[in-house]
């Protein structure tokens, strides 16, 4: 019951937040210089005067602007995201054509992220001050402060084109031929590189929060009655320790969620993974704004699922939230 | 012990703060040391570093010296990061200040309007605003400073909460002093210290964001910047390593650098915070 209502909540709450950014959207596409229209059409001249002129009617930029409002906000609520003319197709197909492999590319980015990250904080945390806890904390600091996309090309340069272990390019080998289990492992080589230069950063982010968190807990009263019944310390440290630090990180990793989404569009950018933030660079150099805006959308709405299944999960993991609200 | 002292006992910020130091020298002296600018052709393009004479860094796909790319660009690093961290923090600190301290409907709007900004994927937020106001200098600033002033705001709306609630206040309340008196001489004041430390953080994921920005092609088109640089030379990794190895390097040390600093200003500010086998 009490999850129900809280999904219900959540989903209100998603539905209010995907509005204001329709809103967000047309101010921002009002903001831009120069006649929305054209904006939308793409400004090198992809569109033809005809085109304008029926985008000005479609818009109904002679009228009143909370018209114009309401048609742009309603159009996007039933998931009209409007015509790329640059890529002759609806902003929409594209997107959804491309979902998939940004889909694949941040679940598994996530997943070695977060599993790394708690491993090696927690490992940090068992040996504080010494050889091990540096090293850990130390190379974190170091992928905390390293551009996604640096580390992107500085891989490519060492495993792919330098030892020529791993493909640096693309979603699977064109042309191949490949089919069933052998296309399944082209592509998973071809995941590799990206989804662990993906992980990186947030690994860095996860391990520190763990570590913080280990420690934390460790030094609280139910830990030293653990001890004084004489369970061995590994023991301790995975079923009274870990489980109680991990609530902190599940929060963090709901919203670094998001992150991850838009550090996509530089990892997709260096090694041509065919995802909807590759999709936003070429409509970046192409001006081609409805696709921009399209691609923002659908990824705050990534977000925002990701945060509600976070928020699911958190509750399942600790059965105290929520009950005091 | 005084505040130096403190911060002087942790060996990596005080590293951090040398090589800040020095990244600052070198952003002012870029005109001094490469008065023809980071534009300029000096030689025929792709030169290997370490080859030639008075070319340490070799040249670039144009045959600009990278070195001197590498110089200037140290200076819109700086700059972006410390204006947009300014801005961010003119937009967080009164928000948070306000919805701390009178609580209430004021709290739950502020802070739903925070969470707003806090959904929003960050990074694809500055791309959609720097690529609509056309990428410029103050386009990227304004951009950068508009994602990053949530969290700001939100540490600043709990520090305001636990201050707010303190004797002192009440005495102040008694004593008739307006609530505009209280908030900026009697509350602001003692939430200085974790929002320094925040900004130093800020400073280095400004730096990231920009340097980010411009690897896509939203810098300034008039402004040589590490990002660009890298993003210049995408294309061509597999046959000039150099032109995006050394870049990002600038972009590692300075960022590693503002962080390490960050870290100190903690320990060094909030001492009785510090937590055990925090080294």
């Amino acid at each position: 019951m009490a999850i129900a209502g809280t999904i219900l909540g959540r989903l209100l709450k998603a539905a209010l937040t995907l509005f204001a950014i329709a809103v967000l959207n047309f101010f921002l596409i009002h903001a831009a210089p120069g006649d929305p229209a054209a904006v939308l059409a793409g400004e090198a001249g992809a569109a033809d005067e005809q085109m304008i002129a029926d985008l000005r009617a479609q818009f109904g930029l002679d009228q009143p602007l909370y018209v114009q409002l309401y048609r742009y906000v309603g159009n996007i609520l039933t998931l009209d995201l409007g015509y790329s003319f640059r890529q002759g197709a609806p902003v929409l197909d594209l997107i959804l054509e491309r979902l998939p492999a940004t889909l694949i590319l941040t679940l598994t980015a996530f997943w070695i992220s977060l599993l790394a990250g708690v491993a090696l904080g927690v490992a940090a945390s068992a040996r504080v001050g010494k050889f091990t806890d540096s090293l850990i904390t130390g190379t974190a600091l170091l992928f905390y402060a390293t551009p996604l996309y640096w580390a992107a090309l500085m891989a490519v340069l060492v495993f792919s084109v330098q030892l020529g272990w791993l493909p640096g390019f693309g979603y699977e080998t064109v042309g191949s031929g490949y089919g069933g289990f052998d296309r399944a492992i082209d592509i998973l080589k071809h995941l590799i590189l990206p989804a662990l230069t993906l992980g990186l950063f947030f690994m860095a982010v996860y391990m520190r929060m763990t570590r913080a968190s280990m420690l934390e807990v460790a030094q609280q009263d139910f830990v030293k009655t653990a001890r004084a019944k004489g369970l061995a310390p590994s023991v301790i440290r995975r079923r009274h320790i870990l489980r109680n630090a991990l609530l902190p990180v599940v929060t963090l990793a709901g919203l670094q969620a998001g992150q991850l989404v838009g550090g996509a569009v530089l990892t997709e950018t260096v090694f041509a993974w065919p995802g909807i933030g590759r999709l936003m660079f070429e409509s970046l150099a192409a001006r081609d704004y409805n696709t921009i805006l399209g691609v923002f959308l659908v990824s705050a709405l990534m977000v925002i699922i990701f945060n509600i299944i976070t928020d699911i999960v958190y509750r399942l993991i600790d059965p105290r939230i929520g009950q005091k609200a | 012990m005084s505040l130096w002292s403190r911060f002087a006992t942790n060996r990596a910020a005080v590293a951090g703060l040398i090589v800040l130091i020095v990244v600052i020298i070198i952003a002012i002296l870029a005109p001094v040391m490469f008065p023809k600018g980071p534009w300029a052709m000096v030689q025929r393009p792709f030169l290997a570093p370490f080859g030639t004479d008075g070319l340490p860094l070799g040249t670039d796909t144009l045959g600009r010296d990278v070195m001197a790319g590498l110089i200037y660009g140290a200076r819109v690093s700086l700059l972006v990061g410390l204006v947009s961290t300014v801005m961010a923090l003119l937009i967080g600190v009164p928000l948070g200040a306000v919805a701390g301290f009178y609580g209430g409907w004021v709290d739950e709007i502020a802070m739903r309007f925070t969470e707003f900004f806090q959904t929003i994927p960050n990074f694809a937020l500055a791309i959609v605003l720097v690529a609509i106001l056309e990428p410029s200098l103050t386009s990227i600033t304004i951009s950068i400073a508009i994602v990053s002033w949530p969290p700001v705001a939100r540490l600043v709306r709990a520090e305001v909460m636990s201050v707010t609630r303190r004797e002192y206040v009440d005495a102040a309340r008694l004593a008739g002093l307006s609530n505009l008196h209280i908030l900026t001489r009697q509350v602001l004041p003692n939430t200085v210290s974790p929002i320094i430390v925040m900004a130093s953080l800020m400073v280095a994921t400004a730096i990231l964001l920009e340097s980010s920005l411009s690897f896509l092609g939203l810098g300034d088109p008039n402004i040589m910047s590490w990002g660009y640089q890298i993003g210049a030379a995408r294309t061509v990794i597999r046959s000039a390593w150099w032109l995006s190895f050394f870049p990002g390097v600038a972009i590692v040390l300075t960022v590693l650098a503002l962080n390490l600093i960050g870290e100190g200003l903690n320990d060094a500010l909030n001492p009785h915070l510090t937590r055990k086998g925090k080294s």
